[in-house]
């Protein structure tokens, strides 16, 4: 009897709309997030992550209506990411009926902001999203003999910061953060896998629970997170999208590779 | 049962409280859902449903500010009543969190906070071999049955279900110990006592079995045979 290793799929939103196409095929509107969040949630998803990248200020609205409706009748734990910058911002997606939120650029921009969020809401409901980059240490290039070191980057992976990864995981931690995030934005899109070194790392040097993001191409990719990455969950969003797997082949693999999940 | 159930949960300021009341309107058709801090709903409700998030030192302060102590003692003495979470170690004698906080010592105990480095030797699993368990004790665990009890219906035994806790109650006795998982060392996750049932685990995001259990404390009258084991 122990702890189940968590699968989470991520949805992009857009101005309400689930993007990055979706390719169900019994599914009536594969844009529609509370359809989405309702297939994978039957298929034995153990949380959702809804990744607001609507640009406008206007559109951001329509998140919350996404989530208030996907927690009207979907009963697993909800993250929120994307935008939130304010005390405000995380108390609106908290009645509105997300469980936890994730924080990315504004935690970089002002770290207070983690402390009186965790503060004011528990430590349970903030997940600090910790985008890194390998500077140093990396095979075929020219610090290839460095120990590895990574930083954070922000805007998407194109701006440095200067910020140790490992360090910053540890500082985020005790302002509060109650689960990490690590996304290697070396990795996102590229589908070799998740930066297993880099997310070992920050879980070996943090009390709080990890999940591993970017990268994700295959099962096997899944099981190496949790196996060689000592990650607590594992995120991933295009490969159940597309519908290359399903959440409950992929957990029927990680069960096969030793690894306690909830079938 | 053609009758519609009153339930109402307490609102004592901690936390979002809507999927509560929505997964317990999506677990049985025939109950009325009241989020509310008033005295007099409370006391009128056929169900109390007492949830929480949030520390304790802000949990106790609240039901005090609303003055709800005295209306929550007396729900929890006769009629059906359900705690989740922070609203589980509230019924307790006395919790170690934020320095020390008096509770409401309606089921003598205490609230204890997992201890640093805590491995897990026990798992056979292919990671889990004495890796260093995180805290807060977050996600999936299976829950051992200790008992018979109406709320157990239809729910396999060592069923998953979703927690997310660094505190969990001792019991001064094994009487009230319902259910029971392993993080790092055995520890209670369920109490029955009476009419009183409670859950560290969260049944509003553990799916259909939380479902199932809401759907078990609706059509509950209070009552269960103590002397019988599961």
């Amino acid at each position: 009897m122990s702890l189940a290793k968590r699968i989470i799929p991520c949805l992009d939103v857009d101005k309400g709309r689930v993007v990055k196409g979706v390719q169900f095929v019994d599914i009536r509107d594969a844009g529609d997030p509370v359809e989405v969040a309702r297939r994978y949630n039957s298929e034995g998803a153990d949380e959702l992550t809804f990744l607001d990248i609507t640009a406008t200020h206007e559109g951001r609205d329509t998140i919350v209506h996404v989530v208030e409706q996907v927690a009207g009748e979907i009963f697993i734990p909800l993250t929120v990411g994307g935008g939130i910058r304010t005390v405000d911002d995380v108390r609106l997606m908290l009645n509105a009926g997300a469980d936890k939120v994730a924080i990315n650029s504004a935690a970089v921009a002002n770290p207070d902001f983690v402390r009186e969020a965790a503060e004011k809401f528990g430590n349970q409901c903030i997940v600090v999203a910790i985008d890194a980059k390998q500077v140093a240490g990396k095979p075929g290039t020219e610090t290839e003999n460095e120990p590895p070191r990574w930083e954070i980057f922000t805007h998407g992976g194109r701006k440095p910061t200067g910020i140790d990864a490992i360090e910053w995981s540890k500082k985020m931690v005790s302002y509060g953060a109650g689960e990490l995030l690590v996304t290697s934005m070396d990795n996102d899109g590229v589908k070799n896998g998740f930066d297993l070194p880099l997310t070992r790392t920050i879980s070996d040097n943090v009390a709080v629970p990890v999940i591993a993001s970017g990268g994700v191409g295959n099962l096997d990719h899944l099981a190496e997170g949790v196996i060689d990455g000592h990650a607590d969950a594992v995120l991933a969003a295009s490969i159940f999208h597309f519908a290359e797997y399903s959440i409950a082949e992929a957990k029927r693999h990680m069960a096969e590779r030793g690894i306690e999940v909830r079938l | 049962m053609s009758r519609q159930i009153n339930i109402a949960v307490i609102d004592y300021g901690m936390g979002n409280l809507h999927s509560v009341a929505k997964a317990l309107e999506h677990a049985d058709s025939h109950v009325s859902v009241k989020v509310t801090a008033d005295r007099h709903l409370i006391a009128n409700a056929d169900r109390v449903l007492l949830p929480g998030v949030g520390a304790m030192r802000d949990c106790m302060g609240e039901m005090q500010r609303l003055d709800l102590i005295d209306t929550i003692k007396q729900a929890a003495a006769n009629k059906p009543f359900l705690g989740i979470c922070i609203g589980m170690q509230a019924l307790m004698t006395h919790s170690a969190e934020n320095g020390g906080v008096a509770c409401l010592n309606i089921i003598p105990g205490e609230v204890e906070r997992f201890a640093d480095g805590l491995t897990d030797p026990t798992s056979s699993s292919a990671v889990s071999q004495n890796e260093h368990l995180k805290i807060p004790h977050m996600g999936w665990n299976q829950v051992n049955q200790q008992i018979k009890h109406p709320l157990w219906q239809n729910i396999p035994q060592n069923q998953r279900f979703y927690f997310v806790h660094s505190y969990f109650v001792v019991p001064q006795t094994p009487g009230p110990v319902a259910g029971s998982t392993v993080y790092g060392h055995p520890l209670c996750v369920a109490l029955a006592a009476d009419n009183i049932f409670a859950t560290q685990f969260h049944p509003e995001k553990s799916a259909d079995a939380g479902l199932q259990l809401f759907h078990n404390f609706i059509n509950w009258d209070g009552s269960y045979d103590s002397s019988s084991c599961a």
